[in-house]
């Protein structure tokens, strides 16, 4: 392939973020004063100097993308893996031009769009066709564009009964299967799609699948962010997997899986958690379906845990698990002695395979602490947040409503154990 | 699939780097202005009882005020012969497209924070197509004029042709400012607070509820250097025609003054602009 056929490359790409932080509240008046004096201070002497205002007592560099170089070719469709923050947004956010790097360059050759978010810019207010050219127009489009595929987008989201009605009536369902049609109608030839590969209930993702593959498979130049493994594996070739804002690896897809689920649980060894009297907790990951270490949990499917634990001449300890959620209450508790009548070994090195029975949990940040404890009730090796995770979202009832955990509502989504009845009450007597 | 009718476009993205297809993108970007300001403009009175009328009853209310206040109770001198009502209302006319641009151009960006956060297009779109909402309520506010002067019986002579030329330089004025203003406040949000103070002072300070003829002969060329003293005294130029003769060194120095303000205008947007999804 000749260099004119390369549509994409970066060369040392680099992000510095400056992020603030909150220095521990103080009690005393006279330190809150001088802590304010000085934020004043530094924020005064910020502006003298033409920088921003950073909130937050104390400031601090953050690289998010460091020396990341790769090339894209005409028509290559390409995933981009990594965990939450390893720098996969902020790549794509400079290769859309919404974020400037601060070191290297990129290069572009095409025209590109970019699709975040489904339903950028739509306005409560207006209809669902206002809506679809204001979206339209937003992620690029002309109005000639627009109307050329008017009725296709219509078409695709199911929604043409409802199209002259404000989209504030919508249910989250209509809305985002109308935003998703927009987006899925660009047509572009360079396109970048994070996290957005599908949305609605289980018959409409399957349409989003089939048009993002049709998509892949037209000839177009596609990055892909996602943290569905699955779905980047049936749509791409080719993956880069990001850590800490460095490209660790680029290559086939499969490997490109293979290397990140490795750091995944490369991660979690590295890791020194200390040890208790008799115990030490090593290692914990929670898997996914295929028994390969995930961040993220399925709601409503089997939690599947695997801990390694060393005993030194100590009967009867048991393994504790408490989930926490993202305001670190307690939301749930497994003792291996007390629920299940098991102990740990008395020495050696063991591996602990569990599979807790299915949660429906609210999608946002969850976490397990894990500790042994002997049998008094003494707790004997304690980490906490042991096993970090995140639901990415929650739909109960099938349909694109997420239920968060934010919602404030709770962090189970309770289910039904048979279908719901409501019949007319009949009179008595 | 792929469309075939525009050129392919090499671009590069660097630390720093002026952005020299930005004139060209902004003229692809074109129908987003229009979106946005359509948008805008839909939504204004939305879930209002009275809607648009709205549009009628505060520049309208305003004129009242200020010909009670200023011309009865004040008893400063109008121009020639016309109506002190008339002659307040000429001057509302840009006062009110200026800084209804200016108030809302400022907060734009940060109100279409969303969008600068999600997409890529020419960010001096969002406090332009702010402008397109003030000039529908000064067309709004043109139809009012037309019926205070037909009450009063006035008819304006040839002079009103060149009132499309004063609106255009009230959008001049208006958008150095505004656009200064809306690059500013996304990384100092202080700016917030100090922009309705300044409309708030610029109403006393512009000759909007008094002539600027009241101000001696020898201040006039400093007076004018407040931009709007040349945009008003245009207006009531056109208007009243031959009773408002126009002070030409001092519309020139107002002109000279908001063309300074523009270019800085223009300049802050541009080199902070690279930045808006950073601070946001």
């Amino acid at each position: 392939m000749s260099m004119s056929d390369v549509v994409i490359r970066a060369e040392k790409l680099g992000k510095k973020f400056i992020i603030g932080h909150k220095v521990e509240y103080s009690a005393i008046l006279g330190e809150a004063l001088m802590r304010g004096a000085r934020g004043l201070m530094r924020r005064g002497k910020d502006m003298l100097r033409g920088r921003a205002v950073i909130e937050g007592d104390e400031v601090e560099e953050f690289w998010a993308l460091r020396d990341v170089d790769f090339e894209i070719r005409r028509g290559e469709v390409v995933s981009i893996i990594g965990h939450n923050g390893a720098g996969k947004t902020t790549l794509l956010k400079i290769l859309s031009r919404i974020l400037e790097p601060t070191l290297g360059r990129v290069e572009l050759n095409g025209r590109v769009a970019s699709l975040l978010e489904v339903g950028t810019g739509f306005h409560q207010e207006l209809t669902g066709r206002e809506n679809i050219f204001l979206n339209g127009a937003i992620l690029g489009m002309t109005r000639q564009e627009v109307l050329g595929r008017f009725d296709e987008i219509v078409d695709f989201s199911g929604v043409e009964k409802f199209i002259d009605t404000p989209v504030k009536r919508y249910s989250v369902g209509m809305y985002m299967r109308l935003a998703f049609s927009v987006a899925a109608h660009l047509e572009t030839e360079i396109l970048f799609v994070d996290e957005v590969l599908a949305v609605g209930d289980a018959e409409f993702q399957k349409r989003c699948m089939d048009r993002m593959s049709a998509v892949a498979s037209a000839g177009r130049t596609v990055l892909f962010v996602s943290h569905n493994l699955a779905a980047v594996a049936a749509l791409t070739r080719r993956g880069i997997v990001m850590k800490g804002g460095q490209v660790i690896f680029d290559g086939a897809i499969d490997s490109a899986i293979a290397r990140y689920s490795a750091s995944l649980s490369k991660g979690k060894v590295q890791r020194d958690w200390g040890r208790g009297h008799h115990s030490a907790i090593l290692s914990a990951e929670l898997l996914d379906a295929q028994g390969l270490p995930t961040e993220f949990y399925e709601p409503g499917t089997p939690f599947n845990l695997r801990i390694e634990v060393e005993t030194t001449d100590m009967p009867g300890l048991a393994l504790e698990l408490q989930l926490r959620d993202a305001n670190n209450l307690p939301v749930g508790f497994y003792s291996s002695t007390i629920f299940s009548q098991t102990a740990l070994p008395s020495r050696g090195r063991h591996v602990c395979t569990l599979s807790l029975q299915p949660l429906f949990l609210a999608s946002g940040e969850y976490s397990f602490d894990i500790s042994t404890n002997s049998l008094t009730i003494v707790v004997d090796h304690a980490v906490a947040n042991a096993i970090p995770f995140s639901v990415a979202a929650s739909s109960p009832g099938g349909i694109a409503y997420d239920f968060k955990q934010s919602l404030g509502q709770g962090i189970v989504a309770m289910q039904l154990a048979s279908a719901l009845r409501i019949e007319p009450r009949s009179e008595q007597g | 699939m792929i469309s075939t009718d525009r050129p392919s476009q090499r671009l590069i993205l660097e630390a720093g780097r002026a952005d020299r297809q930005y004139w060209s993108d902004l003229w692809r970007y074109r129908e987003l202005f229009f979106i946005l300001a359509w948008r805008d403009v839909s939504v204004r009175y939305k879930q209002t009882v009275i809607g648009v009328a709205w549009a009628f009853v505060r520049p309208f209310m305003t004129m009242v005020v200020f010909t009670v206040v200023f011309g009865w109770l004040a008893k400063l001198p109008t121009e020639g012969d016309a109506p002190y009502a008339v002659l307040v209302f000429a001057g509302l006319l840009p006062w009110t497209l200026a800084t209804s641009i200016l108030s809302d151009a400022s907060n734009s960006v940060l109100t279409n924070s969303q969008l600068v956060s999600k997409v890529y297009f020419p960010r001096i779109i969002i406090p332009l197509a702010t402008v397109m909402v003030a000039l529908v309520d000064f067309g709004v506010s043109l139809v009012i004029l037309a019926g205070v002067m037909a009450w009063y019986g006035m008819v304006p002579d040839w002079h009103i042709l060149l009132l499309p030329v004063f609106v255009l330089l009230a959008l001049v004025v208006a958008l150095g400012p505004a656009l200064w203003a809306a690059a500013t406040i996304v990384k100092y949000r202080d700016f917030r607070f100090v922009i309705p103070f300044v409309v708030q002072i610029g109403l006393y300070v512009s000759p909007v509820g008094f002539s600027a003829k009241v101000v001696p002969p020898e201040w006039q060329i400093l007076y004018s250097m407040n931009p709007m003293v040349g945009v008003i005294d245009g207006f009531r130029w056109a208007i009243l025609g031959g009773a408002s003769p126009l002070h030409l060194p001092g519309f020139a120095v107002s002109m000279i003054v908001a063309a300074g303000m523009l270019w800085l205008g223009i300049h802050t947007f541009r080199r902070t602009e690279r930045g808006f999804a950073d601070l946001i």
